[in-house]
């Protein structure tokens, strides 16, 4: 799955918990959930689940910690998926 | 120097009208909220009638929004919500998201338990080792303050935000929890309230005790029957009530509606002594309650003008009568004007002191006695103590000056509050 496809993927994903919207529309790699898109820091756990249930994959505790941002969710689903 | 203290906003979300309006219709046209219930017949209850708040989607998003209402289980707290935010916008309060704290505003809004479905659906997930798939929503629905929680802060209250529990009296208790804070010049406003969630697995334990009516499955409206013969156990029912408390000087500054001044109130317990236990009154803690609360008012007992009782149409209904009347001194046609709020919505479990005291203080605003439906079979214990025109059975215009509102709860605790109608000086 190349990157642009990806970053869609997690776009529809992240939608619902976005506050805002403009950066949310701009997102790309650079992208911070919770600086950039105000996501509230108690959704990022349901972030992770519904890319859990997307990808049909199983993030572990220490990968959750770092999935702060548009970049590590790549590259922890890319690993993941890696795995398979 | 104490705070005077004064009603200015109220919200309701009952069986038989969400919002002020369809509510006070209800209450005059004598509308009854009890229903047929096919989950509880699905699931063997001996009571299969029942009374919930009817909140549809449309509605549920004007109190929360869409991302909030995802994995959203907790109807006690959307009762709440809708309850206490109504009461906030009925005093004409803003509701300003980014603003800064409002430190003059609390709440105490109360709740038997919190979101039990939602705790139910935690707690398959938790058994089945998926206790990491829980997400963020178990938390602030499960937890007994849930619905403080979620009103601080939609309204952004900076004062003390905090839930109280004590059955079937957290409502009564509550807004004498509230009314102290503003009394004591702690807070200017105080949304006082309480909620009860609905469904099975909040009624349940009150169907294995055998203290609901399973007379009347077949004609739900007919089923709750305060202070009549043929009443035989309590309607399960639920939803909020709210009132926007306020000190009379805030409340004046703002230019706000006033609806009805509270001018004091008792909260005692009668430790399961005497003929108090676990689930039964003590009469003598019931009986001292209403004496002090009317001595805290400073209101003499011939003042009262009509009582509404706790009456849930279990067999202690004509007992409360005669604690009313020993309290009071009076009976026969001296007896006060008596009203029973639960024949029209059940019992509304932590819900229901709370709703009560939003028709109390409509009733007062308006001046009406709503029609006691079901009673047409008065017991004959009751109506040997208070005079049948006292319990009016059709809608009476009447204006009223004193309601003392009075409620019961399990751990044998009482609450009694005293209200009046509000005329500018």
């Amino acid at each position: 799955m190349d990157k642009e496809t990806l970053i869609a993927q997690l776009k529809e994903i992240i939608k619902p918990y976005a506050k805002n919207e403009e950066a949310l529309a701009n997102i790309d790699e650079n992208t911070d959930f919770i600086n950039d898109l105000k996501i509230n820091s108690a959704n990022l756990v349901d972030v992770i689940l519904d890319v859990e249930e997307k990808f049909n994959i199983v993030i572990d505790n220490e990968s959750m910690e770092r999935m702060l941002n548009v970049k590590s969710a790549i590259e922890i689903i890319e690993a993941k998926l890696a795995q398979g | 120097m104490h705070n005077r203290v004064v009603v200015t906003g109220i919200g309701v979300a009952a069986p038989n009208g969400t919002g002020i309006p369809a509510f006070t219709a209800a209450l005059k046209a004598g509308v009854s909220g009890i229903r047929y219930d096919q989950q509880l017949a699905d699931l063997r209850f001996s009571c299969q009638i029942a009374g919930k708040p009817d909140i549809p989607e449309s509605l549920q998003l004007q109190y929360l929004d869409p991302l909030e209402l995802r994995n959203f289980n907790s109807n006690g707290i959307l009762y709440g919500l809708v309850a206490g935010i109504d009461a906030w916008k009925d005093a004409g309060l803003p509701v300003a998201p980014g603003a800064a704290p409002d430190w003059d505003s609390g709440t105490v809004f109360g709740a038997g338990s919190a979101g039990v479905d939602k705790l139910r659906e935690a707690i398959y997930k938790v058994d089945a080792l998926e206790v990491r798939r829980l997400g963020s929503t178990v938390v602030p629905q499960t937890m007994a303050s849930g619905i403080s929680a979620w009103l601080g802060g939609k309204l952004g209250l900076g004062n003390m935000v905090t839930t109280n529990s004590s059955a079937c009296t957290t409502g009564a208790e509550s807004v004498l929890m509230a009314f102290e804070r503003i009394r004591s010049g702690q807070a200017k406003r105080m949304l006082a309230g309480s909620t009860s969630d609905s469904g099975p697995y909040i009624w349940g334990g009150f169907d294995g005790l055998k203290v609901c009516t399973f007379r009347h499955n077949d004609n739900p409206t007919a089923g709750s029957r305060p202070m009549s013969v043929s009443a035989s156990g309590f309607v399960p029912g639920s939803g909020a009530g709210a009132l926007l408390l306020e000190s009379l000087e805030s409340a004046q500054e703002r230019g706000a509606r006033i609806y009805a001044e509270i001018l004091g109130g008792n909260i005692n317990s009668g430790g399961q002594r005497g003929d108090g236990t676990m689930t039964a009154p003590n009469s003598e803690a019931v009986q001292r309650c209403i004496r002090t609360a009317l001595q805290h008012a400073g209101v003499r007992a011939e003042e009262i003008d009509a009582i509404n009782g706790h009456l849930t149409a279990t067999g202690k209904d004509a007992l409360e009568v005669e604690n009313w009347s020993i309290a009071l001194q009076r009976k026969g046609k001296d007896f006060p004007y008596l009203n029973a709020l639960k024949g029209l919505v059940g019992h509304c479990l932590s819900g229901s002191g709370s709703i009560e005291l939003v028709a109390a203080v409509i009733q007062l605003y308006e001046g009406f006695l709503f029609p006691n439906i079901n009673c047409e079979d008065l017991h004959p214990d009751i109506e040997a103590i208070a005079d049948p025109q006292k319990i009016p059975q059709r809608l009476l215009y009447k204006d009223l000056n004193l309601i003392a509102k009075a409620s019961f709860g399990f751990g044998d605790v009482n609450a009694c509050v005293v209200i009046k109608k509000y005329k500018q000086a």
